[in-house]
């Protein structure tokens, strides 16, 4: 038990996570010149983490053919990026559609995983690459095609939290009912909810820590 | 790889060699327990009784004024606790400063869920506290003051006499605490010549043993054991005492006490030298901390653009530790609470460095961390997006 509860939060990074951070694929270099189809930026240095993702599109194949990044943040947040990169621009370059479906959790299978703890705040490159696509739509009218933003669902109707909430909450840490019921006060009015967080709180921690801390 | 440059003293520091050999035979040969009535138990006693003298006299103080303890944090505990709870029932009022270590912090918190009331003063730009808001904060039912010697982040020195004069001007039995953990390795502490009631000291800070600390407690201060059981340590820490690591603490004190001053001139000059240099080679960078009060051994910048965890890992790479307050490698991914203190943004706190200096520290080696370091954040910074200009410069 002990032992388990030491490796989950152990302090070490994977082989390819280190490879991508020491050699980061695609990354933008100074002075190079890139001219992007759609440019995406999310996240900010008061939180630790910003990226910029740039792509270039070819229009005929709809297919992601070039891609430079540049990110500010920790080694998983650099590696993660770089494994974006290489995802949407590998065997000929990734389809928009398919781009658009990106979620952390392939970024994150590719990486051979992140330590819990880091999940949140290093995996912010999908956002950022549909940001650039929708930035892409914008540029060449293809407005209908501009993904909807994420719906989010209320779950705790007493304290107006959602599932949104409730998944970002476990990355950062609240993985029991206790520390989620402190940390986003879900479930503390009338209750009958609980059910529904704990439930949540499993599917998040499948979804995001399953096989990466074995 | 070429050796190890290690830059993070103030983390820990290596057993002294010397240490080593006077703690050896109380680890092999002799062990008895103090408290025994044979004649090893004798020689262990006296021996214990040697090592206190030893600490009693770098500190200007009392050998029954000095408890042992297992390091830094327990000396910590033990004061506060055992001062604010001196008196089951009793409450009172404790103020101390929002960039101490997380053992005064977090302690002084959980003494406030108990019902003491705390303050907590802010610090000035340089990670000074100020006399004038230490004065405000004086209330009726104040009893203890813990202000550090010198913060283990930046290395700001804080002016521990100044404060004991003015708790004596105010008529009133205030203790004060000071936790000398980083600052008793590099500056005087007599205790006399400060004025404190408590100060806390930790071993292997100065190439002693870890799991070794000590606090002074001046004599006739209300303290209440934190540890209680056998009468060790004039009954105000109990367990059976650790001989080998107090007779390697008083060593390794002794030898710190010697080459204090020298060493102080060596490292202030080296520090000095590569404040200059980082300054002068590296744009768009902040000395995080004092200029003027400031340990001999601290280097503390923020490089605005990158992140602390990149940085120490591409340092790692290249053989040299350093440490950083980035929230990435912090246990609870909160920014230094030091660097936020001193007014700087999450942005800057994000991506500050620490280099701190000692024995092993040459100008060769410094030198060549700064040009790593440099590198590194060149690089850094090409692959980061964020503007090379932080908010308010030109």
């Amino acid at each position: 038990m002990h032992d388990t509860h030491n490796e989950k939060q152990r302090w070490l990074y994977s082989a390819t996570v280190k490879d991508h951070f020491f050699h980061p694929r695609n990354a933008i270099r100074e002075g190079e010149e890139f001219i992007p189809d759609g440019e995406g930026l999310v996240g900010s240095p008061a939180c630790g983490d910003e990226m910029k993702v740039m792509i270039q599109i070819d229009s005929d194949s709809d297919r992601i053919k070039a891609c430079r990044w540049s990110t500010f943040g920790c080694a998983s947040a650099i590696a993660s990026t770089s494994m974006l990169s290489v995802m949407i621009t590998e065997n000929e370059g990734m389809k928009i559609d398919d781009a658009l479906k990106l979620r952390p959790q392939h970024i994150l299978d590719r990486l051979g995983g992140l330590p819990d703890r880091k999940v949140h705040c290093s995996v912010l490159g999908d956002e950022a690459l549909r940001g650039a696509i929708t930035d892409y739509f914008k540029k060449t009218e293809q407005i209908n095609r501009i993904p909807a933003p994420p719906t989010t669902k209320i779950i705790c109707a007493c304290k107006q939290v959602t599932d949104a909430d409730i998944e970002d909450a476990v990355l950062e840490g609240a993985t029991t009912l206790d520390l989620m019921m402190k940390k986003t006060g879900a479930g503390t009015g009338c209750g009958t909810c609980i059910g529904d967080v704990e439930e949540l709180i499993e599917k998040t921690k499948e979804k995001y820590f399953s096989g990466n801390n074995e | 790889m070429s050796k190890t440059i290690y830059l993070d003293h103030a983390a820990t520091t290596p057993l002294a060699p010397e240490v080593f050999e006077v703690m050896k035979p109380w680890m092999t040969q002799e062990c008895w327990n103090p408290g025994g009535f044979y004649a090893g138990g004798f020689a262990t006693k006296e021996a214990l009784g040697r090592a206190r003298e030893t600490v009693a006299e770098i500190l200007g103080c009392m050998p029954g004024e000095i408890i042992f303890t297992s390091g830094g944090s327990e000396s910590d505990n033990l004061a506060l606790r055992g001062v604010m709870n001196a008196r089951p029932g009793e409450k009172h009022h404790m103020i101390t400063s929002s960039i101490e270590h997380h053992a005064i912090l977090h302690t002084a918190e959980d003494l406030a869920r108990d019902g003491h009331e705390i303050s907590i003063l802010q610090v000035e730009k340089d990670g000074r506290v100020s006399l004038e808001n230490l004065k405000k904060a004086i209330r009726e039912n104040t009893k203890l003051v813990s202000i550090m010697m010198a913060n283990n982040e930046i290395g700001t020195i804080q002016p521990i006499k100044e404060i004991a004069e003015f708790l004596q001007e105010t008529g009133k039995k205030i203790f004060l605490h000071t936790d000398a953990v980083q600052g008793g390795v590099h500056l005087d502490c007599n205790v006399e010549k400060m004025g404190v009631d408590l100060l806390s000291l930790s071993g292997h800070k100065f190439y002693g043993p870890r799991g070794m600390g000590a606090l002074f407690v001046k004599s006739g201060t209300p303290l209440r054991p934190q540890i209680t059981g056998g009468g060790q340590e004039y009954n105000r820490r109990a367990g059976t005492e650790n001989i080998a690591g107090i007779i390697g603490f008083a060593k390794a004190l002794q030898l710190a006490s010697e080459h204090r001053k020298s060493e102080a001139i060596r490292l202030s000059q080296l520090r000095d030298h590569a404040i200059e240099r980082i300054q002068k080679e590296i744009k768009h960078v902040q000395l995080n901390g004092s200029h003027e009060h400031r340990l001999p051994n601290n280097i503390n910048f923020s490089f605005w653009g990158v992140e602390g965890e990149g940085i120490l890992l591409k340092l790692d790479e290249r053989g040299i530790c350093a440490s950083t307050g980035s929230a990435c490698t912090s246990a609870d991914l909160d920014a230094s609470h030091v660097i936020l203190a001193t007014g700087q943004g999450h942005g800057w706190a994000h991506g500050s460095i620490r280099f701190t200096l000692g024995k092993a520290t040459t100008k060769e080696l410094l030198d060549k961390a700064i040009d790593e370091l440099k590198e590194i954040i060149a690089y850094l910074r090409s692959i980061s997006p964020v503007p090379p200009n932080p908010p308010g410069s030109n």
